[in-house]
């Protein structure tokens, strides 16, 4: 039983990291600040959650995961709503979007 | 006067999962601090007269967030896919999308959850519509289906 | 197995400070800060648990919440080259 907890936090850890450097990838390859955001947000959301995930099934129902599930709700609050302000404060300061079509 | 015995016991049962301590001293620390801010949170309510309410069905509430988890992996995938592409295929657009029907809390938690969601970004809400910027055209596509506002709608009271 | 997260998280931030180094604009620079913070986050909570410390959730809740107030600090600055200035609320707000 612990074993397979185990083996399912690493998995989490390690596609979260993974999930997390594609975000980084991303970041850096996207053409313009507007598509720039959603790579970052790949990152946010699942990147963050499978590594707090993995974290959480390694200490298993304790104050620690009540913490961790506080740092994950939290975030997942802010993160949108940063990420609404900076596209805002973009588009009010004259940052034409690259858009197709 | 509801509203900060609401936000006390809030606060509180925070104080006692962060802390994890039951030492006298502790608790009454913590009383003290919960109670400072209620105090402020009621100042502060008095100056710019909001009052935070929160109305909504919780058990819908948690299939919402279910659904909304499985729709972020989706959309996740999808656009890591277009970040390890090796040459670059987007097709980024705005376009706005309706969000009547919904409360303003509503609309706030659509916007949140339209930006949560990889590969769609809202940036600005003007006349119960919502302009979306959207990195790739099958998240475009899957937004503008509407199956969000959907059950969004279904959460509003009454 | 937390060395190949912390490992990757490290990356990541390496890229994000590029990013913030290169620009162009002053949106892309404050991107990369905030992103950077929500990798800083995850290192801490990463490094408590290398370690056995999960008291360093503590110092990794705290970082969460300053970043984010931060980044709205910023923000506004940027918009209004103030940050307590009183001024009548437009409808379009952020």
């Amino acid at each position: 039983m612990q074993l397979l907890l185990d083996a399912i936090s690493w998995i989490c850890l390690l596609s979260g990291g993974f999930f997390v450097v594609a975000g980084g990838i991303g970041l850096l390859r996207f053409p313009d600040f507007f598509t720039r955001l959603h790579a970052a947000s790949v990152t946010d959301t699942l990147g963050t959650g499978l590594i707090l995930l993995g974290l959480m099934l390694q200490s298993g129902f304790s104050q620690a995961s009540v913490k961790l599930i506080l740092i994950l709700v939290f975030l997942f609050f802010s993160s949108p709503t940063a990420a609404h302000a900076l596209a805002k404060a973009a588009l009010h300061g004259k940052l034409v979007p690259f858009v197709k079509r | 006067m509801k509203h900060a015995f609401s936000l006390f016991a809030v606060l509180a049962g925070l104080w006692i999962l962060l802390s994890g301590e039951f030492q006298t001293l502790l608790l009454v620390l913590g009383v003290i601090s919960a109670a400072g801010v209620c105090w402020l949170a009621l100042r502060m309510d008095a100056k710019d007269g909001e009052y935070p309410v929160v109305n909504v069905r919780l058990l819908r509430l948690g299939r919402y967030w279910l659904w909304l988890i499985k729709e972020i992996v989706k959309a996740n995938i999808n656009v890591t896919r277009e970040i390890l592409r090796p040459e670059l295929r987007l097709s980024p657009s705005i376009f706005r999308v309706p969000a009547d029907g919904l409360s303003e809390l509503g609309q706030v938690t659509y916007a949140n959850s339209i930006t949560l969601t990889p590969g769609t970004v809202s940036i600005n809400i003007k006349d119960r519509h919502i302009e979306v910027h959207a990195l790739i055209q099958p998240a475009a596509d899957d937004l503008q289906r509407g199956e969000m506002v959907r059950r969004l709608r279904r959460l509003e009271p009454n | 197995m937390y060395i190949a997260g912390i490992a990757a998280v490290l990356v990541t931030m390496a890229l994000t400070l590029a990013r913030a180094f290169m620009g162009p604009t002053v949106y892309d620079r404050i991107l990369a800060v905030n992103s950077f913070g929500t990798k800083t986050v995850l290192i801490i909570a990463l490094y408590g648990y290398f370690t056995g410390r999960p008291d360093f959730l503590d110092i990794a809740l705290v970082y969460a919440l300053i970043n984010f107030i931060g980044t709205i600090a910023v923000l506004k600055f940027f918009e209004y080259g103030d940050l307590g200035r009183d001024r009548p609320s437009q409808p379009d707000d952020i």
